[in-house]
């Protein structure tokens, strides 16, 4: 579904990704785990089309779509959930999840359905979204990339700030998206939520993949490796 | 007697400025670019509808129907072509870019149509009035710019906040990058927001025209009243737009009552009080 390939991101001097390459199968869900400043926002910022790589390509559903802007990305089915939320504050919360459906592909999800997933949503429709609790902010924002009906998610640090019952809820929404057939690519610095939801996890170090695998595959120690870039040896 | 005449009088003037100042408030409170070529642009649209006017042979008030238009067409690729580059490299350099537009602008104008002053030909309009008692009475033109300036700001408004197309341009008003990322294409709807603003100045530019002459250099003396209106109101409101238009116009018209030289300054200097007691302005900074 999602094909990335040799993809480097240069900010500045700074080579922020180097030749990244991973992929993503219809209904599959994919983690990135590494430290702060490991290139996991920038990979899904890159894939998203907030930045342009030095050199790489992104494939979605076999089409080149590398060189396409952000918002045609989203008509195509291909949605960020940004780190941060960055909810619309002059907005409503049906407002919010309303603009979300403007570049949308036609399918299943709508604010009834979204009042579905998230039911207490629905008799705070019309109140803007600065009095919500980050949790509840991060489930809007969650609601507002699902209108567009995306094919692959982009998760990006879903549970940043957040009390952990608050993020498992918010993992636990993860299966009924799974249902339809969407694929997940999430960033996680919780390691241990994200290796619990994935099929398959790569840990980012300085800009490059340390290691890939099946979660059950991965040894704690292998992770920890890779995580902190130890080389394996006697401790 | 005299005093409530000069009251009336300074509300409508207001309505003419708030109509001018709209078109600054919105292009600041959507793309946060502050449009020094706003008066510049206004006094192209006057040219233009005197072209209009002249060429066609229709009235005053039917030219705005063939300006506007096409100044909203202009506002679109102005943003696109010109506005949004600079928007790309930092805000400052929206200053410059637009401060270089006025100077193109006056200097093109003059180029084309002489140092010469010209004015509207509102016939009737300018002439007529609604006599209200012996010591008062209302123009035409001021009282249908002043309702057009009410008239176009509630709608402005209602579509802000309620058509689909609205909300979208409230959302890249509100933060860009999120926009985009839930599908927005930025830089039309930016485009689309600056086409409203400019069709906006042309009737503000028509209006202008038929209340007093204008000549290729009147652009930034009249930028300073939109600014006023706008930082008196409350930047990015557009009700408080309308406030700050009519706060400026009575003031005006009451500081022209005591002296006539006096008129201007007194809107300055209500201006400054705003500025130093209020410094946010009258209303609360919110795009709707």
């Amino acid at each position: 579904m999602l094909e990335v390939s040799g993809l480097t991101v240069r900010h500045g001097q700074l080579e922020a990704l180097a030749n990244v390459s991973l992929a993503l199968a219809q209904g599959e869900t994919v983690a990135m785990i590494g430290a702060n400043g490991a290139g996991k926002s920038t990979l899904l910022r890159t894939i998203a089309g907030l930045h342009r790589p030095a050199a790489g390509t992104i494939r979605l559903a076999g089409r080149d779509i590398t060189g396409l802007p952000v918002h045609a990305r989203v008509a195509l089915g291909l949605v960020l959930v940004p780190e941060g939320r960055r909810l619309f504050g002059s907005l409503t919360l049906e407002e919010n999840l309303l603009v979300g459906a403007v570049r949308g592909r036609p399918g299943r999800w709508d604010t009834a359905r979204v009042f579905e997933l998230f039911p207490w949503m629905a008799e705070r429709r019309s109140r803007p979204t600065i009095h919500l609790s980050g949790g509840e902010q991060q489930a809007v924002a969650i609601g507002r990339a699902l209108m567009a009906n995306p094919r692959v998610l982009l998760l990006d640090e879903l549970s940043l700030g957040l009390a952990p019952a608050l993020v498992q809820r918010l993992y636990d929404v993860l299966p009924q998206l799974l249902e339809a057939g969407m694929s997940l690519l999430l960033v996680e610095q919780d390691v241990s939520q994200a290796l619990r939801v994935a099929d398959r996890a790569h840990c980012l170090l300085e800009g490059r993949i340390t290691l890939s695998g099946r979660p059950r595959d991965l040894s704690p120690v292998e992770v920890e490796a890779a995580y902190f870039g130890l080389t394996a040896g006697p401790t | 007697m005299q005093w409530v005449n000069a009251i009336v009088q300074g509300i409508l003037l207001g309505g003419l400025y708030a109509l001018f100042a709209c078109g600054l408030s919105l292009m600041f409170g959507v793309m946060r670019v502050v449009n020094l070529a706003h008066g510049d642009f206004a006094v192209l649209a006057a040219y233009l509808a005197l072209a209009v006017i002249t060429g066609l042979h229709v009235p005053m008030l039917w030219s705005a129907l063939i300006v506007a238009p096409l100044f909203a067409g202009l506002g679109y690729v102005v943003q696109r072509v010109i506005i949004q580059r600079s928007l790309d490299v930092s805000p400052v350099t929206t200053l410059l870019v637009t401060f270089g537009l006025s100077i193109v602008l006056q200097n093109g104008m003059l180029e084309a149509f002489s140092a010469n002053s010209h004015s509207l030909p509102s016939g009737v309009l300018a002439a007529g009035s609604f006599r209200l008692s012996p010591q008062l009475s209302v123009g035409y033109l001021s009282l249908i710019v002043f309702a057009a300036a009410v008239a176009l700001i509630a709608g402005l408004q209602l579509f802000l906040s309620r058509a689909p197309l609205g909300r979208r341009i409230r959302a890249a008003a509100d933060d860009p990058e999120a926009a985009a990322i839930v599908g927005t294409d930025v830089r039309h709807v930016f485009g689309i927001a600056a086409a409203i603003a400019f069709a906006t100045v042309a009737l503000a530019g028509i209006a202008f025209g038929g209340y007093s002459s204008f000549d290729p250099a009147a652009g930034p003396q009249r930028l300073i009243f939109a600014f006023e209106a706008v930082v008196i109101g409350g930047i990015g409101s557009l009700w408080g737009t309308l406030l700050g238009g009519i706060i400026l116009g009575v003031a005006q018209a009451l500081g022209a009552q005591v002296d006539s030289g006096f008129g201007v300054l007194a809107g300055h200097l209500v201006f400054l009080a705003v500025l130093a007691l209020r410094p946010s302005g009258l209303f609360r900074v919110r795009l709707t």
